[in-house]
C-alpha cells in the first residue's frame, strides 16, 4: 500500500487514467472542467489592482473573464485559483514521498545543449512563461482547460488548439534542438 | 472591487483537493519535469502524449455517458474561434518548449523543486498582464475570424460522439502498442548503440 505512494514514478496510462476520472469528479460533484490558465490572469489583475485598481477595473479582458453579471467582479480567488496553488502541494507532496525532490535550476537537456548557465535559463524560462500565457489566453485555454478537458468533450476549439500547439513544439524544439534524433533512425533503417 | 475576493469555503476547498490530486498525478507521472516535455516534442518521450491521450480517453467514455445518463447537466465547451484557437495554439506551442513545461505543470514543477518552473510562473504572470492590455485589438481583429460558437466535432461531422470516441480509442491504443513495441526493441538494442531508436527516454544525466 505505501509502496505505490512512495514509488518515484508512475505509469503514464495509470497516471493518465487518474486524470481522466479525475475528471469525472469535477464534472459530476463539481459542475467543473480541469483548468489551469485563467487564474494567471486574475492573479496578475490583482496584484497590479494594489497599484492601479481602476485601471484593472476598466480592462476589457479582466471584465470578460471576471466581470459579475450585476457588475463588479466575481471572486479572483475560486475554484481554480485553489486549485492552481494546490497542485503545488500536490506535486510537493508526490515528490517528497518518492523521494524525487530536488532543487534544480538547469535541467540536463537544457544544459547539454545550451550550457550550465544559470542566467540563460532563466532568461528563456521567464520568456517561455510570458509566450506560453499569451498563447494560452488567445487560445482561450492551455494543455489543461483545451487538451484535456475540451479534447475529451471533443469539442472543435480544443482540437485545433492541440494540433496547432503541438505542430508548432516540434517546429520550436527543431529549431532549438535541431533534428538529431531524427537523424539517428533514418540512418537506422 | 473586490468585495468578494474569496470565493465560498466549499468551492475553494473542492478546487484545493482537485489541485492535490492533479499535482499528485502529474508529478508522479513524470510530465512536471523540463526534460520529460521537451523530449516529447522531439519525439525521443512519448511520457506526455501516452499521458493526455489515456486521459482525453477515459474521460470522454465518462462525460458522454454522464451526459446520455442525464447524471450531469451537460458539457462546457470553449467557443471555436479558430484563429485564435490556432493562432493562440502556435504562439503556446514556442512557450511550452522555451519553459518545458505548461502552466499547469510549472505551477506543479514548482512544488518538485524546479527553480526554472518558479521564473517561468512569473513570466507568465507578466504575461497575463500584457495579454489583458492587447485583448482589446485582438478581440477586433483576429477575434471574430472563423467564429462558429461551442461547437463539438460530433455535431459537426454529424456523427454519434461514440464513433469518435471509438476511434479515438483505437488509435490511441494502437499507437500504445507501437510505442511500447518500439521502446523495448530500443532498450534492448540501445545497450549497445546507445539507444537509436526515437522512442527511448534518454539516460538521466
Amino acid at each position: 500500500m505505501g509502496n505505490v505512494f512512495t514509488r518515484a514514478r508512475w505509469s503514464p496510462y495509470v497516471v493518465g487514467l487518474g486524470i481522466g476520472v479525475l475528471s469525472w469528479c469535477t464534472f459530476y460533484f463539481m459542475g467543473k472542467a480541469l483548468g489551469t490558465s485563467t487564474s494567471f490572469v486574475g492573479a496578475a489583475g490583482a496584484g497590479l489592482c494594489t497599484v492601479a485598481p481602476d485601471h484593472v477595473a476598466s480592462n476589457a479582458y479582466m471584465l470578460k473573464e471576471y466581470g459579475a453579471k450585476g457588475g463588479g467582479f466575481k471572486p479572483i480567488f475560486d475554484w481554480q485559483m485553489a486549485l492552481d496553488i494546490a497542485l503545488v502541494a500536490g506535486a510537493f507532496l508526490a515528490a517528497w514521498l518518492g523521494r524525487t525532490l530536488k532543487v534544480e535550476r538547469v535541467p540536463s537537456v537544457w544544459a547539454e545543449r545550451f550550457g550550465p548557465s544559470v542566467v540563460k535559463r532563466y532568461a528563456a524560462a521567464f520568456a517561455g512563461g510570458f509566450i506560453l500565457i499569451f498563447g494560452a489566453r488567445m487560445a482561450g485555454g492551455c494543455t489543461s482547460g483545451h487538451g484535456i478537458s475540451g479534447g475529451l468533450q471533443l469539442a472543435v476549439s480544443s482540437w485545433v488548439f492541440f494540433v496547432s500547439m503541438f505542430a508548432s513544439g516540434v517546429a520550436a524544439a527543431a529549431v532549438l534542438f535541431g533534428f538529431g534524433g531524427g537523424k539517428k533512425e533514418v540512418s537506422r533503417v | 472591487m473586490f468585495d468578494h475576493f474569496f470565493a465560498d469555503g466549499k468551492t475553494i476547498a473542492l478546487g484545493a483537493l482537485t489541485g492535490l490530486v492533479f499535482g499528485f498525478l502529474l508529478q508522479k507521472g513524470g510530465v512536471t519535469r523540463y526534460n520529460v516535455i521537451v523530449n516529447q516534442f522531439r519525439f525521443r518521450d512519448f511520457t506526455v502524449l501516452k499521458t493526455m491521450l489515456t486521459a482525453i480517453v477515459v474521460g470522454a467514455v465518462g462525460i458522454y455517458a454522464m451526459v446520455q445518463a442525464g447524471m450531469i447537466g451537460g458539457l462546457s465547451v470553449k467557443a471555436a474561434e479558430l484563429a485564435m484557437n490556432a493562432g493562440g495554439g502556435l504562439i503556446f506551442g514556442v512557450g511550452m518548449v522555451l519553459l518545458g513545461y505548461c502552466p499547469g505543470t510549472a505551477l506543479a514543477a514548482v512544488g518538485q523543486g524546479s527553480r526554472d518552473a518558479l521564473v517561468g510562473v512569473v513570466g507568465a504572470l507578466v504575461g497575463a498582464l500584457v495579454y489583458a492590455e492587447a485583448y482589446p485589438v485582438l478581440a477586433r481583429t483576429v477575434e471574430p475570424i472563423a467564429k462558429f460558437g461551442k461547437i463539438t466535432l460530433p455535431e459537426v461531422m454529424h456523427v454519434s460522439p461514440w464513433v469518435l470516441i471509438a476511434v479515438l480509442a483505437a488509435g490511441s491504443v494502437g499507437l500504445f502498442v507501437w510505442l511500447e513495441k518500439r521502446e523495448r526493441a530500443g532498450a534492448a538494442a540501445g545497450a549497445g548503440s546507445g539507444g537509436a531508436a526515437g522512442g527511448v527516454s534518454p539516460r538521466p544525466a
